[in-house]
């Protein structure tokens, strides 16, 4: 006998739902967590290879131990507030800057729904902690909060270098967000929904519902090859990743805006930056990618793409140079605020038509 | 637990919005602003509209506060501001408290806002917060939607022309 899943909900089964809620949230932020540290390794090691070095090899296997060893170094460091700083602010930056990154993940599916049964009934529980009906507005207004962390950094250090890197920072953030904001509009018109459960749903169907292609997916990818690299190169430059890393310029900046940081609040600002590496790729993956469709079982097919994606992100910083500031603001505001407007203009034509 | 959640939030809300206006300092002005903000957006969740608190979030919290904090990062405002600006404060308050009242009034009034009107919970959560804001907006009341999306145009250009050295 075939028993229909039963969904968990807070009014019937408060205490299962509770349990299960606590556990989904701690699996995301564990593994979260742990990519973060990885990225790290990651990060050094191709790029090391990539410029012939051998990368970390000295701590555990192969270097492996390495992020971990970095951390309790950090952890144990002793945390230095400058004197002349703005106390409240300069502690409160590095959460902030942290919170929104991490809370960005709680809306991304990462797979189908797992059965399971409790008590002769059996449940269904999708893979992701919560699908709002507004999943891709929330994780733009979480990207917008993300600003602050760098402009209360770089305004609470009372410092030259942090203040130029954290203006320098606010409008870089806020040019690409309008960018990037305005790319992604053309996939809630063509998938009708803001939640993103309901946006990898409608990338499962075959090409442009063509039964002739059906082994190529309906992955916005090949609709919308436009709004794909604008949102790719837009996330890029909001991060502040290289080419597009400004705000921290070594050579011009000292560090930019975490110059007066120290010990784990130091270590918090690059965990953030990481984390906002996996939750832009998790997002590009979710909305251009067909999320966890793929040939493999749901969630591994996610993790894949999202690590295709990061080593993307790393291959770009050891691959091209810094822009220069009026570049940068030249691309945002100029190419791609113009592409990503005609881009709408054209989607809304092609769907009128068909 | 929805009325805990209420006050909690209402609490929160109202002592940020008191230092806002109590702070010596510009940034933890700006700081407990944002806080009001995030506080509305939880009680536009609560009032099942979901997308009035992205909204809120992105276009208060995410654009024009930071505008603002920029601003201030910019200008470098110290201590001094603050004092000079101190007797209007009553006056401003009574003022926002009149208005307040004012508009409660028309929206309690109004066919298309107020709680007798069409737009019920049953009718969001069968059809979708979103979807019957985008109704709203763009087949009810489009007219309005376009003269103050012009009007938001012509701002734009002016301010354009303004800031150019040279047209």
């Amino acid at each position: 006998m075939v028993m229909t899943p039963e969904v968990l909900t807070l009014s019937e089964t408060p205490w299962l739902f509770t349990g299960v809620m606590l556990v989904k949230i701690a699996v995301a932020f564990v593994v979260t967590l742990l990519i973060v540290a990885y990225a790290t390794y990651a990060e050094r090691k191709t790029i090391g290879r990539m410029q012939t070095r051998m990368g970390p090899t000295m701590t555990g296997p192969k270097g492996l131990l390495q992020p971990i060893a970095d951390g309790l170094k950090l952890f144990f460091k002793e945390d230095i507030i400058p004197a002349q700083s703005h106390w409240a602010a300069f502690i409160l930056a590095p959460m902030m800057i942290l919170a929104p990154a991490f809370i960005s993940i709680a809306v991304i599916p990462f797979g189908g729904d797992l059965h399971f049964n409790y008590d002769g009934v059996l449940y269904a529980v999708p893979m992701q902690i919560t699908d709002l009906n507004i999943g891709l507005l929330f994780i733009i207004a979480m990207a917008g909060l993300g600003v602050y962390g760098i402009v209360l950094a770089g305004l609470a250090s009372n410092s030259k270098y942090a203040l130029l890197g954290g203006i320098r920072s606010t409008a870089q953030m806020i040019s690409y967000e309008l960018a990037v904001g305005l790319s992604i509009v053309v996939i809630f018109m063509l998938s009708e929904t803001l939640s993103l459960r309901g946006i990898v749903a409608a990338q499962q169907l075959p090409l442009w519902g063509l039964e002739s292609v059906s082994y190529i997916p309906n992955w916005y990818i090949f609709c919308q090859p436009l709004a794909f690299g604008l949102f790719v190169i837009g996330s890029m430059a909001e991060i502040n990743r290289t080419p597009f890393d400004l705000p921290e310029a070594e050579t011009e900046l000292v560090s930019g805006f975490c110059t007066e940081y120290s010990a784990m609040k130091y270590a918090l600002f690059f965990m953030a930056e990481y984390a906002n590496m996996i939750t832009v790729s998790a997002v590009a993956t979710t909305l251009f990618l067909g999320g966890w469709g793929g040939p493999f079982y749901g969630w591994i097919n996610f993790l894949l793409k999202v690590f295709a994606f990061m080593f993307f992100f790393i291959w770009i910083r050891a691959t091209f140079p810094r822009l220069r500031y009026d570049q940068l603001m030249f691309l945002g505001w100029k190419i791609m605020l113009p592409l990503a407007l005609v881009n709408i203009v054209l989607t809304g034509i092609a769907i009128l038509l068909w | 637990m929805e009325a805990i959640l209420f006050y909690l939030t209402a609490t929160v809300a109202i002592f940020s919005a008191i230092f806002v206006t109590q702070c010596r300092n510009p940034v933890n002005s700006a700081l407990n602003l944002i806080t009001t903000f995030l506080c509305l957006a939880v009680f536009y969740v609560m009032l099942e509209s979901p997308f009035m608190a992205a909204i809120q979030i992105m276009v208060y919290a995410g654009a024009i506060m930071v505008l603002i904090v920029f601003v201030i990062m910019l200008l470098n405002l110290g201590l001094a501001v603050k004092s000079r600006y101190t007797h209007g404060l009553a006056g401003g308050g009574v003022l926002a408290a009149l208005v307040l009242f004012v508009s409660n009034y028309f929206i309690r009034v109004g066919e298309a806002t107020g709680t007798g009107g069409s737009v019920t919970s049953e009718l969001i959560s069968s059809y979708g917060h979103t979807e019957l804001i985008g109704r709203a907006m763009f087949v009810d009341f489009l007219l309005p939607f376009e003269i103050a999306s012009i009007l938001l145009l012509v701002a734009i250009v002016g301010a354009v022309i303004l800031s150019k050295r040279e047209v």
